[in-house]
């Protein structure tokens, strides 16, 4: 290996986030899970020790997975393996770039490790996906280093209503920006609590500087259709797949709706006898909003 | 000039800029009816396990496969290499490539994200500058049959190579912020 390269530069992050565009990332917590995802199309799985419906029903405090665990997965799967950190806890997220993890997402789901800062990701060789529901978080997000934004949704809940509300907010904004006049470009970073200079390549590209995937609420295919039509270029699936009555079935049917999500009839032909989605929670229910997690 | 994109997963939106900045016309091909009457096809990065099953559950593979053994020029790029390849190592057990190039190909052969790497790499025929190489969890070339045309190469290692219509980068050049490789290719298949 004697000629130059360049490792962790912002173009092989971000173009990672690029490489699985059009595609779902699925929550998996076991080697099992894992070969099960890969074998339906995954792009990408998520090693975590529970699923956000876990995480919820359990209460207490939920923080990055068991290595062996994470290294279980890897040993078992060809395509990206992820792996989550607590908002603000760089010493996991250390721990997970030295085990090889391809993405590390810095998430709302575990309890949070720092109530004011999140990871200064530019420091980092691994690349990172952090979760956002409007423009001013997302953007806030991008200025720490993070490749690619997800919208948050509402974890573990099979209900897609908090995704719709968090992509209108953050596409509906990103709209204004466009067609706002240049002096307003300032009142609008001041407003996001955002800097000025990604405000106004946002407002002069009509896009975020990084790619925006969905997560939170995903439980059908014909939920993957609404939000990839609404804008977001990929899905991440958490306790929709695992937690539905036949994972495999669902799980290949969400891969297809993926793909084909501006077809009707494919996504009329996957949804047919898939049985029964995870089962859903009221927003108005929970007893706690993870989306709210992250400042 | 009708180029076809190949949409079903990965970095398919930039093939499909630059190929509309290079004045070509830009087909998004998802389903075998967006085959017909193309000048040029590219397979995209993204995840190759996924492009293979997505081949498959769309019914583009066989006529897919079939245009190409028809000679359309194509281009394949990173996970789209490991789908045209004759022979594909630590891939999945039931990947199987559409056999249109004669070379081996390694999946994910230069490690983990964390060893992705941007390199200048020297491409024949090219001028100017040295072409900003972006690798990605990038497949490595192992062997290369005598038919096989090498453009540049990297550490010793074809990188970018060709056999009659089918062009292959272990790279992406659709990430480069420089068009010329697309430009060579599509000067190629016109002529």
């Amino acid at each position: 290996m004697s000629e130059p390269r360049a490792i962790g530069t912002a173009r092989v992050k971000r173009g990672l986030a690029e490489m699985l565009r059009g595609g779902v990332i699925m929550d998996v917590v076991t080697p099992e899970q894992a070969k099960v995802a890969e074998d339906a199309g995954a792009t990408a799985v998520m090693a975590l020790e529970r699923v956000p419906s876990d995480i919820r029903r359990d209460g207490g405090v939920a923080r990055m997975s068991d290595p062996s665990m994470i290294d279980g997965i890897q040993a078992v799967v060809t395509i990206p393996v992820m792996a989550k950190c607590r908002i603000g806890h760089f010493a996991e997220a250390q721990v997970l770039e030295s085990l090889g993890v391809d993405y590390v997402d810095e998430s709302e789901v575990l309890t949070p490790a720092d109530e004011a800062h999140h990871i200064d990701k530019w420091t980092f060789t691994v690349p990172f996906v952090c979760g956002a529901t409007n423009l001013g978080e997302a953007l806030r997000r991008i200025s720490e280093g993070a490749c690619l934004i997800r919208s948050k949704g509402e974890a573990g809940t099979g209900n897609i209503v908090e995704a719709v509300r968090h992509l209108r907010s953050i596409l509906g904004d990103i709209k204004a920006l466009t067609v706002a006049p240049s002096e307003e470009i300032y009142r609008w970073a001041k407003e996001l609590q955002a800097p000025v200079d990604l405000v106004a390549e946002v407002a002069e590209r009509g896009e975020l500087p990084v790619p925006m995937f969905c997560a939170g609420g995903i439980a059908t295919p014909a939920d993957a259709s609404l939000v990839m039509q609404m804008g977001a270029q990929a899905v991440f699936v958490g306790s929709g797949i695992f937690k539905s009555e036949q994972p495999e079935v669902m799980a290949k049917a969400i891969v297809e709706a993926a793909t084909h999500f501006a077809d009707p009839s494919i996504i009329a032909k996957v949804s047919s006898g898939l049985g029964a989605a995870m089962p859903g929670a009221e927003i108005a229910s929970l007893e706690v909003r993870l989306a709210e997690r992250g400042w | 000039m009708r180029a076809g994109v190949l949409c079903l997963q990965g970095a398919f939106r930039e093939h499909c800029e630059v190929f509309a900045t290079l004045g070509a016309d830009v087909v998004e091909v998802r389903t075998p009816k967006h085959l017909t009457d193309l000048d040029a096809l590219v397979l995209p990065g993204g995840e190759s396990s996924t492009i293979s099953h997505l081949l498959v559950t769309s019914g583009l593979r066989e006529p897919l496969s079939q245009a190409i053994r028809n000679g359309l020029p194509t281009l394949g790029t990173c996970a789209g290499l490991i789908v045209l390849a004759n022979e594909v190592l630590d891939g999945r057990p039931d990947q199987e490539p559409l056999c249109a190039i004669d070379l081996t190909a390694r999946r994910n052969a230069y490690g983990r994200q964390v060893d992705s790497f941007e390199a200048p790499l020297d491409v024949k025929d090219l001028v100017g500058e040295s072409f900003p190489g972006v690798f990605i969890r990038a497949p490595v070339i192992e062997r290369v049959g005598p038919g096989v045309e090498v453009l540049a190469m990297h550490d010793d290692r074809a990188v970018l190579a060709r056999e009659g219509n089918v062009w292959v980068t272990t790279f992406h050049p659709e990430l480069a912020n420089d068009f010329r490789i697309h430009e060579y290719f599509l000067q190629e298949v016109a002529a």
